[in-house]
């Protein structure tokens, strides 16, 4: 219950400090921290359009996406309080909750019949596939770890304590948030700013979306951001109690979100091809990360 | 002789341009171009001669300095043998001919519509129904984009031909644009009029097209141009050039999604255009170039503040062409993308930038100069790769370049004329070319007047009409998510080409 409600609030912030740190590099002002939430409340006011050559398909996707994301974020744990749904397994359930929601959206995509929307499709499809074995080895590995199977007993089961498993937090982190950035199409991967159909991932999957259906569809994306800077913070306050674990979560989902914006402002976005090459890239991090479990476990001879 | 060779800016009696049959214009115009890398046909076109059509052929030297005008009458009937067929280059100039009158051309692989002029000779070839070039095939796919921009740019259809993110095809429609202008010179009779219209040909382009169009003017009426005239021309053009090659700059960054770069540079574009504004009223420099004058003589307090905003504009372009130009993932972006190779932005005739950045030199400053830039001796910036690391860097140089020009020129302020100008009619049967080097490339204007001295031709061909193909080039292999950043290096101009 308080991992809902902590992602809920991460979740109003987030999206606006990464506009704001990036407006503020480049030496502008900026939009104000909630003016992403106060456009999505504008769209929820709104009917949406609809092609003539859309199916039923493209009017649900919105509302699964954004209950995929919501079903997600129930299965986070915060420290020793566990989600609202908590079971043996419940990580590979988060994961395929949250490709369920995808593939839907992937589907309304190719759907509306439009060139652009299905090339955003297939480099979308492509990227989520190279970043799942990244996600599941590295959840393997902490579950090997520890010797459970739910996100709840898997952290608040893992002790920081040797140099080992330092270097596999470090690692861990370094994966959940690259997995972060995919899937919620940032850069380096892909630019959401950007105004070029022919480049964009995410955003040209729902050029066709509108009014209500596109509110759903961004507010899953805050929460989404949200769901990923809790599974960081799950590495770390295993054991913390709540004063000072509470504050942590906070003071790492802002830095998280600072540190997307100064990314997205002083580099330049990766070409396409090297996308798949640097996802991939993420996969053997993970395998580092089992690697070091096994030789916590001693399972090497 | 079968050609008259003249200079730039230089008005000759229409009778003194050879007219000759077509096969001897045919190898006369093949043989002066084929082999020849320092020649390129700057402009042909055809007009109306009583019943006939005049084919009018203007191919520039580079190394003599000279053009050579030739011409020949045919009939709109007439099916001719294609220039194309022997040379590339001559492919846009043959197709608008047909466009235009109806005339033939055999050994022509690509008679496509240019831009539907509204005076076109086949009415019922519309934009609707363009012969795209086709794929028969289940493996490729099309994508169309355009004609109406994602962002808020000028319109033109891009049909890509792809194999998955590859680019096998990119054919490229355009005419969107199309205003009549040529045919408004020729409506609009007051001076005023068709010096507005001059401005309005690219909007980014206004110094260039306007210098082009008030050069023939002055020569049309034999006026002598003054020092200061020249002076301020050639300053407010390189001003033009480094604010644009700025802007460029910038969004070629915006495009690639480098902020930094996309927000520091479209700061540093503001001071120049400012500028403008300080000096002639426009940050477009709108109304600045008329002819016969000098609208708004350049004091030395303006140098004073030229050379000001110049001091502080090229310390943080410095900094930021280091910041970018040391970024791997920017570089990684730039380099061995949209190559187009020396030997192909030789056979489709590319000019200005978009030949400079693969080894060929083509810079009107330098091989027809005009204006104060013989003094300047103008020595071209030339890249070798062809990609979109060579078109940004020769954009970072030539700006440097021209903040060398600008410190230079506003060292030696000429006093202003104030001598009340008169402009005479301009002469009778007369043809007038005018070159002038844009930031884009090289602009053509040509004129020809009646025995009363009335326009009865005014041509205009803007550098985008040849740059287009190389752009089509450019993109072929290359990820279609390369497209933006390919077209953005080249920044062609759509109404410059639609006219």
């Amino acid at each position: 219950m308080l991992s809902l409600l902590l992602i809920l609030v991460a979740a109003l912030f987030f999206t606006g400090i990464i506009i704001r740190t990036k407006s503020l590099a480049s030496g502008r002002k900026g939009p104000g921290i909630i003016q992403p939430i106060k456009d999505v409340i504008r769209l929820f006011k709104k009917g949406s359009v609809y092609s003539q050559t859309t199916s039923i398909i493209f009017q649900i996707a919105p509302t699964i996406y954004f209950a995929s994301v919501v079903m997600a974020m129930l299965v986070i744990p915060f420290g020793q309080s566990k989600g609202i749904i908590s079971f043996n397994g419940d990580f590979i359930f988060f994961a395929y909750v949250l490709a369920l929601g995808k593939f839907f959206s992937i589907i309304s995509a190719l759907d509306t019949g439009s060139s652009f929307e299905g090339m955003g499709a297939s480099r979308e499809a492509l990227y989520s596939m190279f970043a799942e074995p990244a996600f599941f080895i590295l959840m393997g590995s902490l579950a090997l770890l520890t010797g459970y199977t739910s996100f709840h007993e898997i952290f608040a089961a893992l002790h920081v304590g040797s140099y080992i498993s330092y270097a596999i937090t470090v690692l861990a982190t370094f994966v959940l948030v690259m997995v972060a950035m995919i899937e919620n199409s940032r850069m380096p991967i892909d630019d959401p700013k950007t105004h070029l159909e022919l480049t964009m991932v995410h955003e040209v999957m729902i050029l066709d979306n509108s009014g209500f259906d596109l509110g759903l569809i961004l507010t899953a994306g805050f929460m989404k951001f949200a769901i990923y800077g809790a599974l960081v913070v799950n590495l770390f306050i295993g054991m913390v109690r709540y004063e000072y674990a509470i504050p942590m979560f906070f003071a790492i989902q802002f830095l998280m979100a600072v540190s997307i914006g100064l990314i997205e402002s002083f580099m330049a976005r990766f070409r396409m091809s090297h996308n798949a090459q640097f996802i991939v890239a993420l996969t053997s991090v993970s395998l580092l990360i089992f690697f070091a479990v096994l030789l916590i476990l001693g399972k090497f001879a | 002789m079968n050609y008259i060779a003249i200079g730039n800016n230089s008005t000759i009696a229409i009778s003194d341009i050879p007219e000759i049959v077509y096969d001897d214009f045919f190898k006369l115009n093949t043989e002066l171009v084929a082999n020849h890398p320092e020649r390129h046909c700057v402009n042909y076109f055809g007009y109306n001669y009583g019943e006939r059509i005049k084919l009018i052929c203007c191919i520039a030297d580079d190394n003599s300095h000279e053009i050579f005008v030739s011409s020949c009458l045919v009939s709109p009937t007439d099916t001719l043998k294609a220039f194309t067929s022997k040379l590339l280059c001559f492919e846009k100039f043959e197709r608008e001919i047909h466009e235009n009158f109806g005339i033939g051309f055999s050994g022509h692989p690509w008679l496509k519509p240019v831009r539907y002029s509204f005076n076109r000779n086949d009415k019922t070839k519309t934009i609707a129904n363009y012969p795209f070039f086709k794929i028969e095939s289940e493996e490729l796919h099309e994508v169309g984009v355009g004609p109406i921009h994602a962002g808020v740019i000028e319109p033109g259809h891009f049909r890509f031909i792809c194999n998955g993110e590859q680019i096998l095809h990119l054919e490229i429609q355009l005419g969107y644009q199309h205003r009549g202008i040529e045919q408004l010179f020729i409506e609009k009779k007051r001076l005023l009029e068709r010096t507005t219209l001059a401005e309005s040909i690219a909007g980014d382009t206004v110094i260039g097209h306007t210098t082009a169009f008030s050069n023939i003017w002055e020569s049309l009426c034999e006026f002598e141009r003054t020092r200061d005239i020249d002076f301020s021309r050639t300053l407010a053009l390189e001003l033009e050039r480094i604010a644009i090659h700025t802007g460029d700059l910038s969004a070629v960054c915006t495009d690639i999604a480098y902020q930094l770069g996309s927000s520091v540079f479209g700061r540093l574009r503001t001071p120049i255009i400012n500028f403008m504004q300080e000096w002639g009223g426009n940050r477009l420099s709108k109304g600045f170039v008329r002819p016969g004058r000098n609208q708004f003589p350049f004091t030395p307090e303006l140098g004073k503040r030229l050379a000001l905003v110049l001091d502080a504009f090229e310390r943080d372009f410095d900094e930021m062409n280091t910041e970018l130009f040391k970024l791997p993932s920017a570089l990684s972006r730039f380099e061995r993308t949209g190559v187009v190779p020396s030997a192909d932005i030789l056979s489709i005739g590319a000019v200005g930038m978009a030949a400079r950045m693969s080894k060929l030199n083509r810079d009107i400053r330098q091989s027809h100069p005009f204006g104060l830039y013989p003094e300047l001796q103008h020595q071209p910036i030339i890249k070798h790769h062809g990609d979109v690391y060579s078109r940004v860097q020769i954009r970072k140089e030539e700006v440097k370049q021209s903040i060398g020009y600008v410190r230079k020129l506003i060292k030696n302020i000429p006093e202003p004329n104030t001598k009340p100008f008169k402009l005479k009619t301009p002469n009778p049967n007369s043809f007038t070319l005018s070159l002038v080097e844009g930031w884009r490339g090289e602009i053509c204007h040509c004129a020809i007047t009646d025995s009363k001295g009335e326009l009865i031709l005014y041509k205009i061909k803007d550098p985008s009409f040849h740059n287009w193909l190389a752009l089509a080039l450019a993109v072929r292999n290359n990820e279609i998510s390369d497209f933006p950043i390919c077209n953005k290096s080249f920044n062609l101009s759509y109404c410059g080409h639609d006219l």
